[in-house]
């Protein structure tokens, strides 16, 4: 016997049943809200980005010096040492063009999503962000980049503070 | 520890929306299973129940709220959750609890609707981003998956052609599943690169689809294999490992919590070739180039070398290595928790030589599968052997 027997004929509706009324649905809406906490190490992470900087954490036991920046080491087991400023420049350490929203709506021009290794901090430590100034056909992993700036009375303590990253 | 061996699985079809409630979809691969190995509730221990994020469905508590259609009543019930892992972890967790001399029987159901979601499932996922650091960026799911697969093809100097090839391949396998939701025989590469472009180098058809189905299936000691089957699959090793939620800190272009998964498994199951003593594999693809990273995670190719295997054929069903003979999730579907089941599921009807049209040729003796999950760092994998 094969495992065909095993498999049970579960029934399923089209789009049409659905577009034409012959399913039944319920609808329900969540209202979930919430108020972080930034917690030490993000609370300044966001402070110092409104300030226009970017700042890490190091760990004097296995010597990296990581953003975002934590109050602990997760690979020693105790807490970082001290507050490392790093540069607004770094590394594109890997890239997307992203051709659609989340959900599924298209875009004409792509959203250009990286993770970039930045300046000053250990190698391989990343944060994901955007680029910008650039065209998509010349993204290249491996270039170089630069953080551009929300002008400094638009900053909010907010990732955001930083508009993209441009090649330089 | 005790022995413990798969007995009996069952499934639903994987359906792109089903019409059945998920406590519905439950019961159906519980039964089937149960069926398989003519067992009945009353010879079942205990229960677990896996099925991934609550928001899914828009309901709390969700294993409990599937209990009833997966046969928990009045049993001690558990349920497992590591997201995308789950599918592998929860068979794993019925592992232990029969290894351990707890329990004689154990069913495992695997449930998952995911087109209840709207406008669309992916929403539900846009919370593994960082509330504090990442989700003002607006982010897209397929961001994760298009920078981890553009850092892969990047590091070992691969074209989207070199991983189209995986899709082609799964979807054609599950032309012959009798539950999949995306076989094609006839699909070709240049279907897959000629597919729209969602997140580059993401296409259409590099990504399974999203789907509603269940799994399930039935473990049991030493004593009772024997007196419910003259064919029983054991489980002969698993494992599990967790890398940093700190994901952008991570090497993106080789899992290293897959390879730790892996020797644990593979050191219970005294593997110390996996190369020569696994038969099958049944790694996680919900992305192409998933199967491909997740192969040499499994160190069952060197690192960046499974594309290379998989131009050659050796991954083919008839080849050297077979993997995803089920069709995986790019062709059988990508009902999150039941995926992962699915593999497991595969790899029992492989071993038995009941896959029908997919069987294998050469007699399979062992097989890994693996899933993959949490905030996309868990590795979790089973060896199951005759």
């Amino acid at each position: 016997m094969t495992m065909e027997a095993h498999v049970y004929p579960t029934v399923y509706l089209s789009q049409k049943d659905i577009d034409e009324g012959r399913a039944l649905t319920t609808r329900w809406e969540p209202n979930a809200r919430y108020a972080w906490d930034t917690g030490v190490a993000i609370g300044r992470y966001l402070e110092e980005l409104k300030a226009g900087r970017l700042i890490g954490r190091r760990c004097d036991a296995c010597r990296r010096t990581v953003i975002p920046p934590r109050m602990f080491c997760e690979v020693c087991f105790r807490p970082t040492d001290d507050w490392v400023l790093l540069q607004d420049t770094g590394t594109v350490k890997t890239f997307s063009l992203c051709y659609v929203t989340w959900n599924m709506k298209r875009l004409t021009e792509p959203e250009i999503p990286a993770v970039i290794d930045i300046d000053g901090a250990s190698k391989g430590m990343g944060i994901m962000h955007m680029l910008g100034e650039v065209k998509p056909d010349e993204v290249k992993i491996g270039m170089r980049v630069r953080a551009v700036w929300k002008p400094a009375e638009e900053r909010q303590g907010d990732i955001t503070d930083i508009l993209y990253f441009k090649p330089f | 520890m005790r022995r413990v061996a798969i007995v009996g699985a069952g499934m639903t079809r994987f359906v792109r929306r089903a019409q059945e409630t998920g406590k519905e979809l439950a019961w159906e691969a519980a039964s089937k299973a149960l069926e398989s190995c003519e067992m009945t509730l009353d010879d079942i221990d205990c229960v677990v129940i896996g099925t991934a994020p609550e928001a899914f469905d828009g309901v709390h508590m969700k294993a409990e709220y599937l209990s009833d259609g997966a046969g928990a009543w009045r049993k001690p019930m558990l349920r497992g959750y590591v997201g995308g892992g789950t599918g592998v972890f929860s068979p794993l967790q019925g592992w232990y609890h029969i290894a351990s001399g707890l329990f004689d029987t154990c069913l495992v159901v695997c449930e998952e609707k995911m087109s209840s979601c709207q406008p669309h499932p992916q929403g539900a996922f846009l919370t593994i981003f960082d509330n504090m650091t990442e989700r003002q960026l607006e982010p897209n799911l397929l961001w994760i998956f298009a920078l981890e697969m553009n850092a892969y093809m990047n590091r070992y100097g691969l074209s989207k052609r070199d991983i189209a090839q995986v899709s082609v391949k799964n979807k054609r396998n599950a032309a012959l599943h009798p539950a999949a939701l995306l076989g094609d025989a006839e699909i070709t590469v240049e279907d897959v690169l000629a597919s729209e472009t969602l997140a580059w180098p993401v296409q259409r058809l590099d990504v399974s689809p999203v789907t509603d189905g269940a799994v399930a299936l039935v473990l049991s000691s030493d004593t009772v294999a024997r007196r419910t089957t003259d064919k029983p699959v054991w489980i002969e090793g698993v494992g599990w490992n967790l890398d940093t939620a700190y994901w952008t800190n991570r090497d993106l272009s080789y899992p290293t919590y897959v390879e730790e998964a892996a020797r644990m498994a593979y050191k219970m199951a005294g593997i110390t070739e996996p190369r020569k003593q696994i038969n099958i594999a049944e790694p996680y693809d919900p992305f192409d180039y998933k199967e491909l990273h997740h192969l040499e995670g499994l160190m069952l190719f060197d690192k960046g070398k499974a594309p290379e295997a998989t131009a050659l054929g050796i991954t083919q069903r008839d080849g050297d290595l077979p993997v995803c003979p089920s069709g995986g999730l790019l062709g059988v579907g990508n009902p999150i928790a039941a995926a992962g089941l699915m593999k497991v599921a595969e790899l029992f009807w492989q071993l038995r030589g009941e896959a029908g049209a997919r069987q294998v040729p050469g007699r399979p003796r062992r097989g890994v599968a693996q899933a993959w999950g949490d905030l996309m760092q868990v590795g979790t994998v089973i060896v199951a052997g005759i």
